[in-house]
């Protein structure tokens, strides 16, 4: 595995290793190892690697703060770390200082808006808004007479209609009616909607490929040491080529999130470039998650359908990550709206821009 | 870790977006020029095809990353690589190049003799030299190593026997870089044996005959060897070591762009049939696919990066070769299912139903030639730890 070369990451693989194992937090009887591992990821300056310091974060590149969602992937990590990531971006984007404790975003679902009334109230419904429901504040993209705006919500403030996603994690409906904003601020030209739902696209993209690492390594491991009809079942030709493709998934996966998160990091000026990067790893994750999984399963036979197994722990996680801020069908549509709108000769000029 | 993947995000140095533009222009000059069917309908002509090698190497781009003292230009991969993917999506004729540029010339220099690189290399770099490679025989396929095609010892030299097939090419070819028998395998090391060789396909004693391809392309041969002489300064590389020599080489030939864009023209043609304004059934299916294109290309791209920083992703390659050439295999149908619905307008669909026809020939080819996706699969797992 890429192990990095950022300390920031260096620093979260360490502290996650020893506080979100992913079998221990499966075995725990309670919930004693969450406030545990939040406090560690913020004595560390992990929650918000990549806010400037000004703003209290830590100041590192947007290249850390990615890096730090593929190990969150690997992890599995179960607290709302990507959530609180995001929700930092947004209001920095904004000029807002980042308050402590854990946050989310809204909205997350493309058909979704709220509105910033003139009165200085915002309204509307953020459907399957991930843990919401622990977050203490909120950090919403709202449209404002006047344009987009991110706004600061305390979460007693708004509504909670409490759900969850297919790994049990809080995916939970936000009403605002009447609520007032803690602060709002007007965000950068250009940063609409869709290119904040594109960044929550490339954090979950990132999870995905770091949940399917995790995978990968499991099901080869396990598959070298099961044995059935008298021999390991990595030396069976039909497992080799599932682990093979797999690998390949994982590699999809990689090399997608990895580049869209690179766009993203370096700012490249192109809008359309930006937009097939990010939207094409939200799909191509999107579909390793969905392929992936199931050979991860299949490799592990009926153990890995177990709740003491901890497969599920990566195997839903992808499989619901897929969901938020628009799935890959989504996507799929509003990138090929956008190529046919350009035209067929102007395709491969889009795709070897970079 | 055994399953450690590396696919850093790679980007194209400004230097390469400039030699874009200037291949761009290049073959939009040849396309005016009538040199050659931008949209791969028609085959073309040899003539055209050796021409258009010449004027490819006067503009440096034939063993571009090559040494200097050979007549290469020692531009980077990433550079090549550009050179490479333009005129796939131009659908150039590169078919006399392409086979020396990649691969051939690349193990001349790491395995001939300096005679044999002073008087071949120079002569790919120019277009004047077309290569072929013998691998497979009747017997031996994807069992490389299973090859019976003897080479014996005579005076200053080898005499060939046997019979090479599938050989692309090898009836138009100058040079084939082969694969012949020198000793017995060992039960040690059942690779153990051939031997690689330059052979002149002037050489007395060789004779190519034609083998049909349901595609309709003509590229396919049974190349017979009747004690045809190869001299001893045209061995490449150990005496009964090939095998050897074989790996990282393999990491170019395997993720290059041709790997997944041999039927990149039907999503072209789609894409121009259902218009600036798809239905959202055209609009998802095509985006799917471009994302899909997008993933391989950087995955590409980032291999190049990482060959050209002098790394070995040998399992990285495999894996570019073995997603790609399932996909462009997959891309006639995906299309083939996407176009059912649009309407034939005349001067709209014809081109794509066209072009899909061929294309839906050729793609049961794609996940054969160069390593079928079994061997690749088989590699990858070798990578994995899992053999």
């Amino acid at each position: 595995m890429k192990d990095t070369d950022s300390l920031i990451a260096e620093a979260a693989e360490r502290l996650l290793g020893d506080l979100c194992d992913p079998q221990t937090v499966n075995n725990a009887k309670d919930d004693k190892w969450n406030d545990r591992l939040w406090q560690a990821l913020a004595e560390n300056g992990l929650i918000h690697a990549s806010i400037p310091e000004e703003l209290g974060g830590s100041g590192a590149g947007l290249s850390d703060g990615f890096e730090l969602m593929r190990l969150a992937g690997r992890f599995a990590v179960p607290v709302p770390l990507a959530e609180t990531m995001l929700a930092g971006w947004l209001l920095a984007k904004g000029g807002l200082a980042v308050p402590q404790g854990r946050m989310s975003i809204a909205p997350v679902q493309p058909t979704d808006t709220i509105a910033l009334k003139d009165d200085g109230t915002l309204a509307g419904r953020a459907r399957a808004v991930s843990f919401a429901r622990e977050a203490l504040h909120f950090a919403v993209f709202v449209m404002a007479p006047s344009g987009p705006r991110v706004a600061l919500v305390a979460a007693g403030d708004c509504r909670l209609e409490e759900d969850e996603n297919l790994a049990g994690e809080p995916l939970d409906d936000l009403v605002f009616e009447g609520t007032r904003p803690l602060a709002t601020a007007a965000l950068p030209a250009g940063l609409d909607q869709r290119s904040f739902l594109l960044m929550g696209c490339v954090v979950r993209s990132l999870q995905i490929a770091g949940a399917l690492e995790d995978m990968l390594t499991r099901s080869v491991a396990y598959a070298q040491q099961r044995v059935a009809f008298e021999k390991k079942i990595s030396k069976f030709q039909a497992v080799q080529h599932n682990l093979a493709r797999l690998a390949g998934e994982t590699s999809a996966a990689l090399a997608a999130a990895g580049s869209a998160a690179d766009a993203l990091a370096s700012g490249t000026a192109d809008a359309d470039a930006v937009f097939l990067e990010a939207a094409a790893a939200k799909i191509r994750c999107a579909e390793a998650a969905s392929t992936g999984v199931a050979i991860a399963h299949q490799v592990h036979g009926a153990i890995g359908y177990t709740t003491e197994y901890v497969l599920h722990r990566f195997s839903l996680r992808a499989l619901g990550w897929r969901d938020d801020f628009g799935n890959e069908s989504y996507w799929a549509v509003e990138l090929g709206k956008m190529l046919a709108r350009r035209g067929a000769d102007d395709l491969w000029p889009l795709v070897a821009s970079r | 870790m055994s399953s450690a993947l590396t696919f850093d995000p790679i980007r194209l140095p400004e230097a390469c977006q400039v030699l874009r533009q200037e291949v761009r222009a290049f073959l939009a000059e040849e396309i005016a020029m009538g040199t050659f069917d931008p949209t791969g309908a028609s085959i073309g002509n040899d003539d055209n095809a050796r021409a258009f090698a010449k004027r490819v190497a006067a503009k440096g781009w034939i063993g571009m990353t090559w040494p200097k003292k050979y007549g290469g230009r020692e531009r980077s991969f990433l550079e090549r690589y550009v050179v490479t993917e333009e005129c796939r999506i131009a659908n150039a004729p590169v078919s006399v190049f392409f086979t020396a540029d990649r691969q051939s010339g690349p193990t001349i220099i790491k395995y001939g003799s300096e005679k044999i690189k002073q008087s071949i290399l120079p002569r790919i770099v120019q277009g004047e030299l077309h290569f072929c490679i013998g691998m497979s025989e009747p017997g031996s396929g994807s069992d490389l190593f299973a090859a019976k095609t003897k080479a014996t010892k005579t005076d200053g030299g080898y005499l060939i026997n046997g019979t090479k097939i599938w050989t692309s090419n090898a009836h138009k070819a100058d040079y084939m870089i082969g694969l012949f028998r020198t000793s017995a395998s060992t039960k040690e090391n059942r690779r153990h044996g051939l031997t690689s060789f330059l052979v002149d396909m002037k050489t007395a004693g060789i004779s190519c005959n034609p083998i049909g391809q349901m595609s309709g392309l003509r590229e396919f041969n049974e190349v017979v060897f009747q004690d045809a002489f190869i001299p001893d300064d045209h061995v490449l590389g150990e005496i009964d070591g090939a095998w050897k020599q074989a790996t990282t080489e393999l990491a170019y030939e395997r993720s290059g762009p041709e790997r997944f864009l041999e039927t990149y023209y039907v999503l072209t043609e789609l894409v121009r049939a259902v218009g600036p304004d798809p239905d959202t059934r055209s609009a998802e299916g095509i985006g799917r696919l471009v994302a899909q294109l997008h993933t391989l290309r950087r995955m590409s791209v980032s291999v190049a990066g990482m060959l050209e920083a002098g790394k070995e992703p040998v399992v990285e390659s495999s894996i570019v070769k073995d997603l790609g050439t399932v996909w462009e295999q997959e891309l006639p149908a995906k299309v083939r299912s996407l176009a059912a619905f649009i309407e034939p307008v005349p001067g709209n669909q014809p081109p794509l139903a066209r072009r899909l026809a061929f294309a839906t020939k050729v793609a049961p080819k794609l996940t054969i030639q160069g390593g079928t996706t079994e061997v690749l699969r088989g590699i990858i797992a070798r990578g994995l730890g899992l053999r």
